[in-house]
């Protein structure tokens, strides 16, 4: 045909335009070894292999919940309720596990690891709800996932009435607490649950229709691709992999109360936000998800070391979050204006 | 109409360029105190630039205009708004969650000696003025809950009520109903004994010719004829917009082509009473085997709005759709059409292509079931995707390059190659060659003639008679959401196309 061909790179240096296209993926590895040189320099005790496994496992429950959120997110969608649906699950398990005598709730106990499909079930439920929210009645997921925040909240709130339960299953508690050698358990189930999120996400049929979806979502439907099943199996993913979380967490943590999952929400979209996925759908990964957990794990734990005011760490952590969030959307232009140009 | 001194507006040599292309040449334009004056021409013909130009929305011009005698020269909306000139486009840009009076005296409200919106007070108003134009709509309600027709009342009130002495209307009748036409053309009406001085754009010849006092022809850029609408006639219009008699072009467009004789395959498509409110009603029709039927009117007659339902992309409220002779279940949206073996190719690229994304992936999309049920082989996905880019002639031949940095004919045909891979029983193409240069055109016309040659049911919808005259065996002629003329086995030329819609 007569159309002349259109060169694909508009730079004139083709290393810098394809350092550029990379910096989504750049940034965020930039960061992280900047801030394991930082905090090497620093701190004699933070290159450790002590405290690699220490960081590690402070990651680890936030990796559960990111990974549902990474789907999310791909998708061009939100997730507020991850922490909620978390602490509403863990609760649900210790509510339908035997406690001890001096545990003052009116729970219901079922007899061995019974609690465990059942509060899996239950955090299903409630994803199925958001799905349905969003992708049926076309709530917006910000606001959806809101309300799915407060239900989760006042499930938590109704089971424990302000009690602690203590107890969950054996299986739970070994998944959450206990170690293989010197290897954290929570270690390896979000290892394996970041790849199980990778792998499906590179080489399935359903992981492709996500990145599509989230890429441009006009155009997914135009080639037949069932994009409100696609939004509605993400959100379901994402419960599913808070409610993981949340079973794991109250072993983890020794305990199921209210509360006790509030941070998790932010940490877990900084992590998928500063990895470089893009918050617009349609870019970035679990590889990107990983590193953003490095980036905040490496964080937080280097700034304990350097005996950082614990104050002045919050707002760091807001600092960082904002960079991230000014390298997205910058790496965002440059891309619709690679496309303008092409 | 016999206004003395100079006129109220005047344009002269008026020329205007677009990255080098010259879209308006040398232009000669007058509009007289109480004139309604008709602008036709065909798409891109440039008479919407020149309203444009007229309402300030494009500063930078070659040539002067002169407003009751005085020359101006607009800087922007604004500047012209002020000067008293007010535009009504075609899409409306009323607030439908605002009230009438709202919408009626949006930036004018009154208000009372706190600064705050006297809200009797607006209504009052909105309601006298309202009534004083003809137009009987209750102002409380909002205005997003009136039909179409009355929402465009609203909006000429608007500015009409902004105190213009120049009115410029593009449009307004192709998404009315009769009765709402009736009501529009009263209006204007009232508006030229007042002394308002109208420009009036439509496709709709009949209705050119009805109101207007002075018809302009406008093709490729230039003015070609200016005469009293009662000296003219729909021939008259017609041979001036295509360039007939000795101002033939080369491209002969009143050439008679000899459509084929219905073919005695069976039917592939088979739609009966189709209808969504508003856009279109009471379609039906049949697409044989191996046939390509065209689907031409104006834009807002309802065709593209009928390829989008088809494909499952908007509800269908009537009718039912049979691929092959089994009911279609359309309600399952673009899934469930694609089930059905309907394709669709809608008329924009970026609703169709994923820009960033390698060309292998964005051909590949529609058919990754096939290649496996849950995994994906990226093996096979390059086969297919190479094998389309070879036999489309697609380039650069290379399918790894994001479909975003090809040409537009090239990402067209990779649009096309999504569907070409594992052929659909129906594929529907929405302005297949728009915004191409006549090398992609033929390429275009080559592929549908090879699909045909397949037997799928092809439905080309498009609002350019030389996109439908190019490609379709058998034509329909929509005209505000209903099929006007079937051309079939007989001569057509874009003449009559034009002359039926």
């Amino acid at each position: 045909m007569s159309t002349p061909v259109t060169t694909v790179m508009p730079d004139r240096d083709p290393l810098w335009s394809r350092l550029r296209a990379q910096l989504r993926n750049l940034a965020p590895f930039a960061t992280l070894i900047a801030l394991v040189a930082l905090f090497s320099s620093l701190s004699p005790s933070f290159a450790t292999w002590g405290n690699l496994a220490n960081i590690l496992q402070q990651v680890s429950i936030t990796a559960i919940i990111a990974v549902g959120l990474t789907f999310v997110i791909l998708c061009a969608e939100i997730d507020l309720s991850v922490a909620s649906v978390a602490n509403a699950t863990g609760i649900l398990l210790a509510f339908l596990t035997v406690q001890d005598a001096s545990v003052n709730i009116a729970n219901l106990p079922l007899p061995g690891g019974l609690s465990i499909p059942l509060a899996l079930a239950g955090c299903l439920m409630l994803g199925a709800v958001t799905a349905f929210g969003v992708t049926r009645i076309g709530i917006p997921s910000f606001i959806m996932t809101l309300a799915m925040l407060q239900i989760g909240n006042g499930i938590g709130a109704l089971l424990v009435r302000g009690q602690i339960a203590y107890t969950v299953p054996d299986l739970v508690t070994t998944l959450g607490s206990g170690s293989i050698g010197p290897v954290p358990w929570i270690v390896v189930v979000a290892s394996t649950v970041l790849l199980t999120g990778h792998l499906v996400l590179t080489y399935t049929r359903f992981g492709r229709y996500v990145y599509m979806v989230g890429g441009n979502r006009e155009a997914a439907e135009h080639s037949g691709v069932g994009v409100r099943a696609i939004i509605g199996a993400a959100m379901l993913i994402s419960a599913a992999c808070s409610g993981l979380a949340g079973m794991l967490g109250v072993a983890y943590f020794g305990s199921a109360q209210q509360n006790q999952f509030d941070n998790y929400l932010l940490d877990a979209i900084s992590a998928v936000v500063v990895g470089g996925t893009s918050l617009f759908g349609g870019q970035g990964g679990i590889g990107n998800t990983i590193i953003g957990l490095l980036v905040l794990g490496v964080l937080n734990n280097g700034l304990d070391h350097v005996r950082m005011d614990s104050f002045l760490k919050i707002l760091i952590r807001g600092l960082v979050l904002l960079l991230a969030l000014v390298i997205n959307v910058y790496a965002q232009r440059l891309r619709s204006h690679a496309r303008a140009a092409g | 109409m016999q206004a003395e001194g100079p006129p109220l507006l005047e344009l002269r040599g008026v020329t205007k360029r677009f990255a080098g292309v010259t879209a308006l040449s040398d232009i000669d334009f007058t509009l007289r105190t109480g004139e309604l004056h008709g602008l036709v021409g065909e798409n891109g013909a440039g008479k919407s630039t020149l309203m444009k130009i007229i309402a300030g929305m494009h500063p930078e011009y070659e040539g002067e205009m002169r407003l009751a005698g005085r020359p101006v020269r607009f800087r922007s909306p604004r500047d012209a708004r002020d000067a008293g000139i007010g535009m009504v486009h075609q899409e409306l840009s009323i607030v439908p969650e605002l009230s009438v009076a709202e919408n009626v005296l949006l930036g004018a409200q009154p208000v009372n000696r706190l600064g705050l919106v006297s809200w009797g007070a607006m209504q009052r108003q909105a309601r006298v003025q309202l009534a004083a134009l003809g137009i009987a709509v209750d102002p409380t309600v909002p205005a997003g809950s009136l039909p179409l027709g009355l929402q465009q009342m609203v909006e000429l009130a608007r500015v009409v009520l902004s105190g213009v002495r120049i009115l410029i209307l593009d449009e307004p009748t192709s998404a009315l109903s009769p009765p709402e036409v009736e009501r529009l053309f009263a209006l204007l009406d009232r508006l030229r004994t007042s002394g308002t001085g109208v420009v009036f754009i439509s496709h709709f010849l009949d209705d050119i010719l009805r109101v207007s006092d002075t018809v302009t022809v406008f093709r490729n850029g230039r003015r070609i004829a200016t005469a009293a609408a009662a000296k003219t006639g729909k021939p008259w219009l017609i041979e001036h917009m295509i360039g007939a008699g000795h101002e033939r072009l080369e491209e002969s467009y009143t050439a008679e082509l000899a459509l084929p004789p219905r073919p005695a395959a069976p039917a592939v498509l088979e739609a009966c009473g189709l209808g969504v409110a508003g856009l279109f009603d009471d379609v039906s029709f049949r697409i044989h085997a191996g046939e390509v039927l065209g689907l031409y009117g104006f834009m807002g007659s309802g065709q593209l709005e009928l390829a989008r339902a088809l494909s499952g992309k908007l509800p269908l409220e009537r009718g039912t759709v049979r691929v092959d002779g089994t009911p279609a279940r359309l309600r399952g949206g673009t899934p469930a059409a694609k089930r059905a073996g309907i394709a669709f190719v809608p008329e924009s690229r970026r609703a169709m292509l994923f820009a960033p994304e390698p060309v292998t992936r964005n051909v590949t999309i529609a058919l990754l079931e096939r290649i496996h049920r849950i995994l994906l082989r990226p093996a096979a996905e390059r086969r297919i995707a190479e094998a389309q880019v070879r036999e489309l002639g697609i380039r650069p031949a290379r399918v790894d390059l994001p479909v975003g940095a090809l040409s537009g004919g090239n990402q067209q045909k990779v649009a096309l190659a999504r569907w070409l891979a594992h052929l659909p029983r129906v594929l529907l193409l929405s302005e297949p060659t728009r915004g191409m240069d006549v090398g992609a055109k033929d390429d275009v016309v080559r592929i549908v003639r090879g699909l045909q040659a397949q037997g799928i049911a092809i439905l080309v919808t498009s609002s350019e008679p030389e996109t439908v005259l190019s490609l379709a065996d058998r034509i329909l002629v929509m005209r505000r959401g209903r099929v006007a003329r079937e051309f079939a086995d007989e001569p057509v030329g874009k003449d009559r196309l034009l002359a039926a819609a």
